[in-house]
């Protein structure tokens, strides 16, 4: 956090000042390790081992905070009988189809459920990344379950969850993280001892953590440990994700994604949503509670905003223009497309794949097989230069006299010469002034699509082709103004928050958003952030003039609201659980919630508040549900769906990893998302052969001087001259074994690339003990490429393309490598050189580490599956 | 200039005998440094932004002068922020001044090994025109079942969390308009 976070990192240090521990958990000692109070090595890859024991420390001791879990997780509720947990599978759960590689999650839900409709088909799912769409809403279940108060029951949700992390125990812990038993005590009792009624602990994560093929179980690990402790809904608690982008939670939430419309609606897909009917109807969830009942409300209201006057309840808005997903249509399908000469055009908007993507050279390879390529950027980055000077351009797989790829350039405008808002990583939106016109060229990327948009509609005016029916009708009128016609953000984010057709008003919030066509809105999470025709993200009164929540300073969405599920930091009556852990309450005198926050709940709906017997929707929500926005109004600790690789999180060792699974037979997330090809080879992982061929671990992250691929940091001279070389880290001991000398040049190695710098020796760096051997890691920065004024090789060439199965997010964040002293080879004796290391580890064609690796895995599969 | 006011200019008068006897202050002034004034008092005007770097957010006052940055700083009144930036923060100035900036529209040719120089009117209309034409060459109307598409694969897109929400509105709302739908961010990366 110190590291990439500086500023926000103020906070934490301002905590420590007040007592505070602060415990820094990394592979890497780094500058948020110096400060810490504790600083905790780690294996990369391996924290669900780690905050497993955790919850195996808080459960087998009885450390939760009983009150909060019984009122307001799902701990009590039965789980049906069926279900089978990786404890009985070795290391799969019930339900696993070896034909499909996807689970089957009849026998996860709880007793007497039957998952919805869509969920039952989970190869569709995985491939479109469907579970992304619950960043904003828990997936479809019902609120009426059977529990047990008393938490005895064998199959109620705590004592499942005993059982399951019953085996990570601190000896499990010490073996696959390579974490002292002395420091993984201090961890438990730190973080139990100062959640409670008093106390709150806040989990704080950087997005690393996403890119693992485990990342949303490594986040939902979390969330189970903060749930059990009372954690979440409550000041100084929470699971905080530290973004890397300055609007990357806007990008998500306004989603420049493919499988996500705004406001986390989902993308249509061909096979599950023929109509519009379908369409709403799989996102509202019949006969749930929760805000997630009024989608037909959302949709109607978005496609308003995207076909204006077109959009009419007698033609569904509109829904028939709406394009259809078939499968995975992410980046990195698309990358390998590309190298298949199946995609013909490709815009870049700020964004440097040629550095940042992982399989650097499968992202080149790609666009050295396109017909066009737009680049927006501020400087002329390597995704734009690819074509003369990269590493195949070096070996000879890129010739520039015979690419046909035809480039085009166009400057962009910086986030001074252009007006508008970013989401910050605490779903804030901050509205930013234009301080002067932008230079030559340069222009907005509004400015470019906005543009884009009304040229093409001009030369395709008077079409008759039905399929161009969508874009001729698109409402796409937006004012324009000054020399350039630059089009207004302030008018786009009128229409982002919404208003009502007939008299053009703003509205307050999305519970005024109709389902009839009467309301247009953009993206109805950030309705109210133009409430009363103000537009509330640029509200810039001082922070020391408001309280410290400081409400009055951007819009946070929904509605404002800075701590999510908020009426959890009240008790089931309403009253805040400590008077120093205050920050919403029921006001019983005024009848209505109160506080510091804008209250995460109905104004005036009671803590008393129990739905009649048929109540649907937001009125089924009873006055102690916190969770609004869940179908059973409770923070589960497991997930009976919403996640495609199981309820709970389990421990798996990474696609490439240098170990057997200390915990079970199944190696590696058996629900992982493989591509196999030539260009994205994986290395033999046990229990395969020629695990020794790449025999350390390398893992990639951030300095504070540099930002993500460079395209903004190597080109400014004060941050070139900072950090003006790529170089990598690397234990005293493992220089010793591979005669890497302190400065001097050397280089990393992977069947996808390799990679050299300068060697930095350094006990930044531990060697682990792990299993019966020593682990060594290595670590990265990544911000390089061969232009700007610091430059040097990309670090991501070393990676590969291996994916979580419920988002589509890649491993990157540990693989399997080689160290060598000295430079690398140059030109076609590079090829040769890694060819080499795949022929000794026998993937010289390609491969991928298997995906089912128990014993037990066929017999195991018709075990868990109940008779049909 | 008389010979006092010679005397009591000299910088070690000052020192010894004024309120400043480390001499880090007003004793060490000379006329020309009294005189200086911050960039930040000049400027024309002064836009409030935020910092582009990281998801932090940290408040920035950009201070204009003839129509130049003259200076990037933090903004006090942030509460997320105090005033402080960071390494990148504090070297906004530098980024949106930098001399590697491109302003101009650069076009590589297909099998050419150089760029050249391209209007940007016609740059716009070249890109509209292969929009078209990819998006009609590659066009889905159906499925193998009858079921509807409207789409093409033929074109994609990458990036926005480095763009404001009202551009990654167009973008999307354009895209999809369009029947294209791979579009992909930092966020899936
Ligand atoms: S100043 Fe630093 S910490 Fe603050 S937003 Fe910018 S990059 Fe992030």
């Amino acid at each position: 956090m110190a590291e990439c976070h500086p500023v926000g990192f103020q906070w934490a240090m301002a905590a420590k000042e007040r007592g505070a521990k602060i415990f820094h958990v990394d592979p890497r000692f780094t500058r948020t390790s110096a400060l810490a109070s504790t600083y905790v090595p780690i294996r990369a890859g391996t924290d669900i081992a780690f905050l497993g024991g955790v919850i195996n420390y808080i459960l087998s001791n009885e450390l939760d905070f009983r009150e909060y879990v019984l009122a307001y997780t799902n701990a009590a509720t039965i789980v049906s009988e069926d279900f089978r947990d990786t404890e009985d599978l070795d290391g799969l759960f019930s339900g696993y189809d070896p034909d499909t590689g996807v689970y089957d999650p009849v026998t996860w839900q709880y007793q007497g459920h039957e998952p919805q409709a869509a969920a039952r088909d989970t190869v569709i799912e995985r491939e479109t990344a469907s579970p992304l769409q619950h960043e904003s809403h828990g997936p479809g279940v019902s609120w009426r379950v059977d529990r047990d108060e008393t938490l005895r029951h064998p199959r109620c949700v705590y004592q499942i969850l005993k059982r399951h992390f019953a085996r990570y125990t601190p000896e499990v812990v010490e073996q696959a993280c390579g974490i002292p038993r002395e420091k993984f005590d201090e961890v438990c009792r730190a973080w139990t001892e100062n959640s409670g009624r008093d106390r709150t602990t806040a989990l704080v994560y950087s997005v690393g953590w996403t890119q693992h093929s485990v990342g949303a179980q490594y986040i939902r690990t979390g969330a189970i440990i903060q749930l059990l402790l009372g954690n979440i809904g409550r000041p100084g608690g929470g699971v905080l994700a530290l973004r890397g982008h300055a609007s990357i939670q806007g990008s998500t939430d306004i989603p420049t994604l493919f499988n996500l419309l705004p406001g986390y609606l989902p993308m249509p897909v061909a096979q599950l949503h023929p109509t519009y009917s379908d369409w709403v109807t799989s996102i509202c969830h019949p006969k749930q509670k929760g805000f997630w009942h009024h989608a037909p409300a959302y949709c109607a209201s978005l496609l308003k905003a995207y076909w204006g006057e077109a959009a009419t309840p007698d033609n569904d808005f509109c829904y028939g223009y709406m394009p259809r997903l078939t499968g995975d249509h992410g980046i990195y399908k698309q990358v390998f497309d590309m190298i298949d000469g199946k995609i013909k055009g490709y815009f870049l908007m700020g964004q440097n794949p040629a550095v940042g993507s992982m399989n650097g050279r499968a992202q080149r390879l790609g666009m050295a097989n396109l017909d066009w390529l737009v680049v927006r950027d501020l400087f002329e980055i390597e995704s734009a230069t690819w074509w003369k000077n990269s590493v195949e351009v070096e070996t000879g797989e890129i010739v520039p006299t015979e690419c046909r790829t035809e480039v085009f350039f166009i400057p962009a405008a910086s986030h001074v010469e252009k007006e508008g808002t970013f989401t910050q990583t605490q779903r804030l939106l901050q509205w930013r002034e234009k301080a002067l016109d932008p230079p030559g060229d340069a222009r907005s990327d509004l400015w470019f699509f906005y543009h884009l948009g009304r040229i093409v509609r001009q030369k395709l005016a008077g079409s008759t082709l039905p399929r161009d029916r969508a874009i001729l009708d698109l409402a796409w009128d937006y004012p324009t103004h000054g020399p350039h016609d630059e089009p207004s953000a302030d008018a786009v984010l009128r229409e982002i928050n919404g208003y009502d057709v007939k008299t053009g008003l703003t509205l307050r919030t999305f519970g005024q958003l109709r389902d009839d066509g009467s309301t247009v809105g953009g993206c109805w999470i950030y309705c109210g952030v133009y409430a009363d025709g103000v537009n509330q993200a640029a509200r810039r009164r001082p922070g020391g003039e408001q309280n410290y929540v400081a409400p009055e300073w951007g819009w946070a969405w929904p509605d404002n609201r800075r701590i999510l599920y908020n009426r959890a930091s009240a008790d089931p009556q309403g009253r805040p659980w400590s008077e120093r852990k205050a920050y919403v309450w029921w006001d019983g005198k005024k009848g209505c919630w109160d506080g510091y926050d804008q209250p995460d709940f109905e104004k005036t709906k009671p803590p008393s508040y129990r739905p009649g017997p048929d109540a649907e929707g937001v009125e089924a929500i009873a006055g102690d549900d916190p969770f609004i926005m869940l179908g059973d109004g409770k923070g589960w600790l497991y997930a009976s769906s919403g996640l495609l690789d199981g309820p709970m999180p389990t421990h798996y060792e990474p696609p490439e990893s240098l170990v057997r699974n200390p915990l079970y037979g199944q190696q590696a997330n058996p629900v992982r998302k493989v591509y196999d090809r030539p260009e994205n080879i994986t290395h033999p992982s046990p229990p395969e052969p020629h695990v020794g061929v790449y025999p350390y671990v390398f893992t990639i992250a951030r300095l504070t001087e540099h930002h993500t691929a460079g395209g903004m940091s190597r080109y400014v001279e004060h941050l070139a001259e900072l950090q003006p070389e790529m170089f990598f880290e690397v234990s005293p001991e493992l220089a010793a074994e591979r005669g890497l000398t302190h400065l001097d040049w050397g280089h990393v190695v992977t069947a996808r690339g390799v990679v050299e710098g300068r060697v930095l020796v350094t006990d930044r760096l531990t060697p682990l003990p792990v299993a019966d051997r020593v682990v060594h890691q290595i670590w990265l920065p990544y911000h390089w490429g061969p232009n700007g004024w610091s430059r040097g090789d990309s670090a991501n060439d070393l990676g590969g393309m291996v994916l979580d199965p419920n988002v589509l997010i890649q491993e990157g964040k540990c693989g399997t490598c080689d160290v060598r002293p000295g430079r690398r080879p140059q030109g076609r004796e590079l090829v040769t050189y890694l060819n080499d290391y795949r022929r000794r580890a026998g993937i010289l064609e390609s491969h991928h580490t298997p995906i089912i690796t128990t014993d037990t895995a066929a017999e195991s599969y018709r075990q868990g599956r109940p008779d049909k | 200039m008389g010979v006092r006011t010679w005397f009591e200019s000299w910088p070690v008068y000052r020192q010894l005998t004024g309120t400043d006897p480390l001499g880090r202050g007003a004793a060490a002034m000379s006329r020309r440094s009294a005189e200086l004034a911050p960039r930040t008092e000049a400027a024309d005007s002064m836009a409030r932004s935020v910092c582009p770097y990281c998801a932090v957010g940290c408040g920035q006052r950009v201070y204009v002068k003839d129509g130049r940055v003259t200076q990037i700083e933090g903004d006090p009144d942030s509460p997320i922020s105090r005033g402080r930036l960071c390494p990148k923060g504090a070297a906004s100035k530098n980024l949106v001044t930098s001399r590697f900036r491109q302003t101009k529209v650069r076009y590589r040719r297909p099998y050419a090994t150089e760029w050249e120089d391209l209007d940007l009117d016609t740059a716009m209309d070249m890109i509209a025109d292969r929009v078209i034409a990819a998006r009609a060459a590659t066009w889905e109307d159906v499925d193998d079942e009858g079921r509807p598409l409207n789409r093409t694969l033929g074109f994609s897109g990458l990036g926005g969390a480095t763009l404001d929400n009202e551009e990654n509105y167009l973008i999307k709302k354009l895209f999809t308009a369009l029947g294209a739908i791979q579009i992909e961010n930092q966020a899936r990366i």
